[in-house]
């Protein structure tokens, strides 16, 4: 296979969902406690879909992501002690604490940025993209959001533009069969979104978004299409996520069966499987461990982290010189 | 100094910075190869080609996306949504995304771009194309908004705005594109957040913007014949205000008459009354009057549209009764 990843890419991937089942695992046990403030919004068992999006990235190229984006922000490579910080609502977080688990950015990495508004996102990712091309770059800014986003105007819009135009730009949809509370047979009229692709003038791709190779192949595809100047290109990861809409939500709505279904295509014990073809068990209980105490000290580290002092609310309401990613 | 239209000062300053600064590009409904519906970005495709003047689609939430993502990356974007009207359109792109970016991501990314849009009533174009939104966007913290009342403040505040890290909404009027002007030569700037006094006096303080300057001004002569001697002050800036040179006029004066042209209710003349009750209530002889267009729909019938939108002859009348309170 072409741009096949070799045992150490995947090894390295699959640290990486480890890390992002851990950390929400972990905020659901502390949003419990009374310990977080506001939603959060995990993607237990989307992890190879945000993972597999956004690994292949060099650092040049940008992410806007969404509500639910701690894999695309561990697959981009942010500093987990930073994102656990901005989540926590410490001084030493991406934003300072000022934008919350929704609103993480990373200039520095290309994360810009979470995006609590649906679909809010992809316009900016098309602009991004303009701009790529304009400079005449091999970057490519990619738009990840949801099969809810998919139904926002921002997105045809956009796919329309990004069709015209030719940008380097790739449309990342996580399909996880929900929309908040409501399944997708009840917002889509189609039940697979990447034939819309073809209204637009680009392809469109549709993977098993809980198989990590599968993701990351297709994104690998898409970012050389892309590279080439040959434009965007539509790529529909199905998935589905095995908890609850955000640590608010009061269930009820997702079936048992399935859930149960989706379990048994959990990608992080996909992804070992696979990996136990390629390392032997030590190895991988060596991936695992590494995961677990990495995030053990970031969270450790992020919650003994100061808050900003109140007198942050007065700082600068405009930028007064240029800054830029 | 060179007399010209304002729509051509307008044009002398786009056609000047993009030939300054490569990063500026003109996007927008019309604005390639016809040169803008109101003729602003005549020659500018022609000059600079088609990949920095961009004729777009209709698809205003995507092209304030684009101008938002573009600027991200580096690009200097001009923006012209046709009318202001359609600004309800960019509302998402501006409020929820352009406006935060700064500061919630603590300085991480700076966003210039300018939004031009045109507004008011006077030409028959109905209640969808004759508003003046001012106050909806005044009101975001994290935007800037400028609204020229002459051809040499459109053409210095304009390349005042692209020049400036932060994003701007620059408001013109359809009136005022035929109006004529004395425009300096040279590297002309007029700093943003710096209002004017267009017209000194004793007696009473008027405070406008955009076409009610003109207004005003015209007031002001007949007021003159009565004996009264009005100050106007033309504000140019909305967003950040200039406040200290409303104050000092109206401690000068004692009475405070604030115009604008959009809806009365909620709309950017009680923001000044306020501002006039707080920062010299002391010195007021009597209680602000405010002036704006009627709570209603603008309607598109000539004498009630009349009714609808202060004129000079309403600003005249509204200065008596100030001065009588
Ligand atoms: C414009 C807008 N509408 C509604 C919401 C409320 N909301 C937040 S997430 C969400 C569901 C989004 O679904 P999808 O895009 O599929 O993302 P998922 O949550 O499934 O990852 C909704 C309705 C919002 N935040 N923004
Ligand atoms: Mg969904």
């Amino acid at each position: 296979m072409r741009n096949a990843p070799s045992a150490e890419d995947i090894a390295r991937m699959y640290r990486q969902m480890l890390v992002v089942r851990a950390v929400e695992e972990q905020l659901a046990v502390l949003h419990r406690q009374g310990k977080t403030r506001g939603p959060i919004h995990t993607c237990i068992g989307q992890e190879a879909a945000g993972i597999g999006a956004t690994a292949p990235l060099e650092r040049e190229d940008v992410v806007t992501s969404t509500h639910r984006g701690h894999a695309h922000f561990v697959g981009k490579g942010l500093d987990l002690r930073r994102v656990l910080a901005e989540i926590f609502g410490r001084v030493t977080g991406y934003c300072r604490g000022r934008g919350g688990h929704m609103l993480v950015a990373s200039a520095a990495d290309g994360l810009l940025g979470g995006n609590g508004i649906v679909g809010g996102g992809i316009p900016i990712a098309l602009g991004q993209a303009f701009g790529f091309q304009l400079d005449g770059s091999r970057r490519v800014a990619v738009a990840i959001f949801g099969d809810g986003a998919a139904q926002e105007g921002t997105c045809h819009e956009a796919m329309n533009v990004a069709g015209l135009w030719k940008l380097p730009m790739v449309f990342f949809c996580e399909h996880n069969l929900y929309g908040l509370t409501v399944h997708a047979r009840y917002q889509s009229s189609v039940p697979d979104l990447h034939v819309r692709a073809a209204g637009y003038g680009m392809p469109g791709v549709m993977v098993d978004g809980n198989d990590l190779l599968a993701v990351h192949g297709a994104m690998r595809d898409a970012l050389d299409r892309a590279r080439r100047g040959d434009g965007p290109t539509f790529v529909e990861a199905k998935t589905y996520r095995m908890t609850g809409f955000s640590t608010s939500d009061m269930g009820g709505y997702q079936p048992e069966e399935e859930m149960r279904e989706w379990a048994a295509r959990d990608p992080i014990a996909r992804t070992r499987a696979l990996l136990a073809t390629m390392l032997d068990e030590s190895s991988l209980e060596a991936v695992e461990r590494a995961a677990a105490e990495e995030v053990e000290a970031a969270f450790a580290q992020a919650m003994a982290d100061p808050f900003p002092d109140a007198a942050e609310l007065d700082a600068p309401e405009y930028a007064v010189a240029e800054a830029r990613p | 100094m060179t007399r010209m239209r304002y729509a051509e000062a307008l044009n002398r300053a786009l056609h000047e910075e993009m030939a300054r600064d490569e990063r500026v590009c003109v996007i927008g409904e019309d604005v390639g190869i016809y040169g803008g519906v109101f003729k602003v970005t005549k020659g500018l495709r022609e000059r600079f080609g088609d990949l920095r003047v961009r004729d777009t689609p209709i698809s205003e939430q995507a092209m304030t996306g684009l101008a938002i993502g573009a600027a991200m990356v580096g690009r200097r974007p001009v923006l012209e949504i046709m009318y202001i009207d359609f600004l309800t359109l960019c509302l998402d792109q501006l409020v929820n995304q352009a406006s935060i970016v700064h500061y919630i991501w603590a300085g991480q990314a700076s966003l210039p771009f300018v939004l031009r849009t045109q507004g008011g009533a006077g030409a028959g174009a109905a209640a969808q194309h004759s508003k003046s939104l001012d106050a909806l966007v005044a009101h975001v913290p994290g935007l800037k908004v400028v609204a020229p009342a002459t051809p040499a403040d459109a053409s210095g505040l304009l390349v005042a705005a692209i020049r400036d890290p932060n994003p701007v909404v620059f408001l013109e009027h359809k009136l005022l594109y035929n109006t004529t002007g004395e425009v300096p030569e040279g590297d002309h700037v007029v700093p943003i957040g710096q209002a004017h006094v267009a017209r000194e006096g004793t007696d009473i303080t008027i405070v406008a913007s955009s076409k009610m300057t003109l207004d005003a001004l015209a007031a002001a002569e007949t007021l003159a014949a009565e004996g009264i001697d009005a100050e106007v002050v033309d504000l140019r800036t909305l967003r950040p205000l200039d406040r200290e040179t409303i104050a000092r006029s109206v401690r000068k004066t004692n009475r405070a008459l604030v115009v604008n042209e959009g809806w009365t209710t909620g709309g950017f003349g009680a923001e000044l009354s306020a501002v006039i009750m707080e920062d010299a209530f002391d010195w007021l002889d009597g209680p602000v009057r405010r002036l704006g267009t009627a709570d209603r729909p603008i309607p598109y019938s000539l004498p009630l549209e009349q009714a609808a939108v202060p004129d000079a002859a309403a600003i005249t009348r509204a200065a008596r009764l100030t001065l009588a309170g």
